[in-house]
């Protein structure tokens, strides 16, 4: 099996080679303005990359406990005690193959949608460059095996993130360029990254390694699977951990030590933490979700595959990689699963009061999430890892069909627009509003739409019911307050999708582009049916029932601490019946007398609820006036009165340049020319007045020479004669 | 000659030669004609001849009438020179006033 293992280097390189040559030579595969070729190529690399995943699933099904394939050398330091050897080292195992297949999977479709979705466009070969670069960066992400490969992939789909959210940077939306959408999102991540980087530190500072290793020898029970083929290799950080906790360790920092694990200031708490600060971040939980509503911004398959599938998992598959250390700190997996929890009821009562049809959709995926890192906070990593999985189908899919209806409403526009109708001075082909009856115009999209939110709201027996009922099952017993938000959140998630559902595809229509919206053409509607069906049946995975807990089974190879969900009828029942009620509800509010054109939000009736919910809680305001504002205000007082005023103005120009020219003057005026050119003057004046007066001397009158000669002879006569006398 | 001829002691010569000298060295101090000073300069030299010849008579030795006749030889070029030179002088400067040329005052 090993040398099955060894190609999965491949799944990171096929992507990266569509990054290659689709960004020096996708300009010339546009042979016109409607060419394909660099979608065609960039998703046949997708789909090589998800045909790797199938065969390390294949070798997994095998021999089930994987490998690790070195792939590079990188950082090497042996010097006085300090050893470092950080490879690029690929992990193969049941949660990276899972991650694998769903990031190789959803991409591939995804892939093939965005060569019809992105047909036309201006820079037709760089958006496909980016997206094999993010495809290449989430599957660096997923496969590294040490917390380092992970980091260097969680900056690099950060990156990839921010370069298609700002795809489109010289469109704007409400008055704010895409670019400032793709700037907010690449800060905020920053906060996140910065607990990541801590936490990798401390990691390092405390275990002396990074690298992830076997899972810890858990005894005799699982004796004998929990042993993989790579047990000989040098421990990493959990068989580590494991020991340290064991023996009780304390890490020393300098003068101060701390406990390795158990109560709050503790290494273990404290990683935890902030590994959940990185985890906020990326995978937009409070208090750092509020940059993926603006990712919006991007084109729809850029939220569909990063936004809402693959890149915003990365918490939650970085916290059940961690699931060793969350297990020794239960202060933080408790925070972990109270952020979830909250996170899930406040994006879903947001979601509930938007108009457009993307932010909903946005809001709905950070309510998912939530949903996921409760789970994972709770120790039920399957039924997170099985959501995550789920998820992606069928937010995959809700998110691509909302681009299908996106192309769809933009098509009418223009065809409203060159038949001189009329438009809306505020017309927006997302915006719901002007939506409505789609279903005479989209058969196709509203027939997977409505399996995507069926999913989505937790109808049996779609898969959206399976695992999300999973993760309810475990909170009823293992965290009950977070039950109650989830169960909330659940019965909000039903209500906007019927909303949604409503508002978009029946009663009649609300604008002439809606009345000439058309339905979008095959190479984006059959991956929206491919993916309807795997949301239908994407619960097969992982079903409730006696054996039938494949993924379970699988994850406990890789996952210490997974553990099979129960199925709990009660709580089944109690979720199903709200979903229901919930689509009974947005049923008399949208579905029984449908929106006309200009007419209110019904919803509106809520009057100022309903106005909080649409400014969403104003948590951009409240942030803006607590930290952006502030920190701008910092930031202009240091630039304009730290920098300006005292550092430029006062030290330089005012210390600096003028001692400095003062000091000069001083030397120049007085020293230079005063004393040192003064003396030299003077001195030549001096010569030149003696030689003045003493040319007189020169007469020119021969007699006067004559005299000196004569005077002269008269002298040395005179003297001679006298030295005789005397 | 006999014993009792009348001999002309040198002291007169030497006196005379320094009268001559002296009326030379006044004549080129104080006159301006360019003449006059060159005849004043003939006096000195030939003043020096007459006490060259004064010390040969009195040491009895010929090499004081050597000299004069350099002395003669060197005045009769040195007469040939300055005339010449006065000629130009005067061609120039319609004068021979030793006071007109001053051309090297300082």
């Amino acid at each position: 099996m090993d040398a099955l293992f060894s190609i999965v280097p491949l799944i990171v390189f096929f992507p990266l080679l569509g990054v290659v040559i689709n960004a020096f030579f996708g300009r010339s595969f546009m042979t016109d303005e409607d060419s394909i070729g660099p979608g065609v190529f960039a998703s046949l690399m997708a789909g090589l990359s998800l045909v790797v995943a199938l065969l390390m699933l294949v070798g997994l099904l095998v021999d089930p406990g994987g490998a690790e394939v070195p792939f590079l050398k990188w950082i090497q330091i042996d010097a006085g005690g300090l050893r470092v050897d950080i490879r690029w080292t690929f992990l193969v195992d049941t949660l990276s193959v899972i991650m694998m297949l769903v990031v190789a999977g959803v991409g591939t479709l995804i892939h093939i949608y965005s060569i019809g979705y992105m047909r036309g466009d201006e820079r037709f070969p760089r958006f496909f460059t980016y997206m094999s670069l993010f495809l290449a960066s989430m599957l660096i992400l997923v496969t590294g095996a040490n917390y380092l490969m992970l980091f260097v992939g969680w900056e690099l789909v950060g990156l990839c993130s921010f370069l298609l959210i700002g795809f489109w940077f010289d469109r704007s939306k409400d008055g704010a360029y895409n670019s400032y959408a793709a700037k907010k999102a690449f800060v905020v991540n920053r906060i996140g990254d910065f607990g990541m980087i801590l936490a990798i530190f401390l990691i390092f500072w405390t275990f002396g390694t990074l690298n992830f290793g076997p899972p810890p020898l858990e005894g005799d029970e699982h004796g004998g699977h929990a042993a993989p083929a790579i047990s000989e290799a040098e421990p990493g950080v959990f068989a580590l951990a494991a020991e340290y906790e064991a023996a009780g360790r304390e890490i020393q920092f300098g003068s101060f030590s701390l406990p390795f694990a158990g109560g709050f200031l503790s290494v273990m708490t404290i990683v935890t933490l902030l590994l959940l600060l990185g985890a906020t971040g990326k995978s937009a939980q409070i208090p750092l979700f509020v940059w993926l509503p603006d990712a919006m911004a991007g084109p729809t398959p850029v939220s569909a595959l990063i936004h809402a599938a693959t890149m915003v998992t990365a918490g939650v598959y970085m916290i059940t990689r961690s699931n060793v250390l969350y297990a020794m700190a239960p202060i933080s997996s408790g925070a972990v699963a109270i952020v979830g929890g909250a996170t899930a009821l406040l994006a879903g009562t947001i979601a509930v009061a938007q108009y457009d049809i993307k932010r909903v959709l946005a809001y709905s995926t950070i309510s998912q999430l939530g949903f996921m890192i409760a789970a994972v906070g709770m120790g039920a990593y399957v039924a997170g890892m099985f959501h995550l999985a789920t998820h992606s189908f069928f937010k995959a899919l809700l998110f691509l069909s909302a681009g299908s209806v996106i192309h769809g409403m933009h098509h009418g526009e223009e065809v409203v627009h060159h038949s001189g109708g009329h438009i809306e001075d505020d017309f927006d082909p997302q915006d719901m509003r002007f939506m409505g009856g789609l279903r005479n115009h989209m058969p196709t999209t509203t027939w997977v739409y409505i399996v995507g939110a069926l999913a989505l709201a937790g109808i049996p027996p779609l898969a959206g019911f399976w695992s999300k009922d999973e993760i309810l099952a475990d909170a009823s017993h293992a965290n009950f307050p977070v039950y109650i938000l989830l169960t909330i959140a659940a019965f909000f998630t039903a209500f906007y999708m019927g909303r949604q559902v409503f508002l978009v595809f029946y009663g009649g229509e609300r604008s002439d582009s809606a009345r000439h919206a058309h339905e979008s053409p095959r190479v984006m509607t059959v991956p929206l049916i491919a993916l309807a069906l795997l949301s239908i049946f994407g619960g097969l995975m992982n079903l409730p029932f006696g054996g039938l807990h494949q993924l379970a089974s699988f994850m406990e190879r890789s996952v210490v601490h997974a553990h099979a969900g129960e199925f709990v009828p009660s709580v089944a029942a109690i979720s199903t019946v709200l979903a229901l009620i919930a689509i009974f509800v947005a049923w008399v509010v949208y579905g029984r007398q449908p929106v006309q054109a200009e007419e209110r939000d019904p919803l509106t009736a809520m009057g100022l609820l309903f106005t909080v919910l649409n400014n969403k809680w104003y948590v951009d305001e409240i942030y803006n006036a607590v930290f952006v504002n502030p920190f701008k205000t910092l930031g202009n007082v240091l630039a304009l009165v730290v920098d300006g005023q005292f550092w430029h103005d006062f030290f330089h120009d005012g210390l600096l340049v003028a001692g400095f020219n003062g000091w000069s003057r001083l030397l120049r005026d007085p020293i230079d020319l005063g004393l040192v050119d003064g003396s030299f003057n003077s001195l030549a004046e001096g010569v030149r007045g003696s030689a003045q007066r003493l040319r007189r001397v020169q007469t020119g009158y021969v007699r006067n020479y004559a005299l000196a000669v004569a005077l002269g002879v008269v002298g040395i006569v005179a003297y001679l004669v006298l030295r005789r006398v005397f | 000659m006999t014993e009792t001829e009348l001999i002309v002691p040198t002291n007169y010569y030497i006196i005379l030669s320094a009268v001559l000298f002296s009326i030379g060295v006044a004549g080129v101090l104080l006159r301006r004609n360019a003449i006059i000073i060159f005849m004043s300069i003939e006096l000195m030299l030939n003043s020096a001849n007459l006490a060259f010849v004064a010390f040969a008579r009195s040491f009895a030795d010929v090499a004081g009438q050597v000299f004069v006749f350099f002395v003669i030889t060197v005045a009769a070029a040195e007469v040939a020179v300055g005339l010449a030179l006065i000629v130009t002088i005067f061609r120039t400067k319609k004068s021979i006033d030793i006071d007109e040329m001053h051309m090297l005052e300082g």
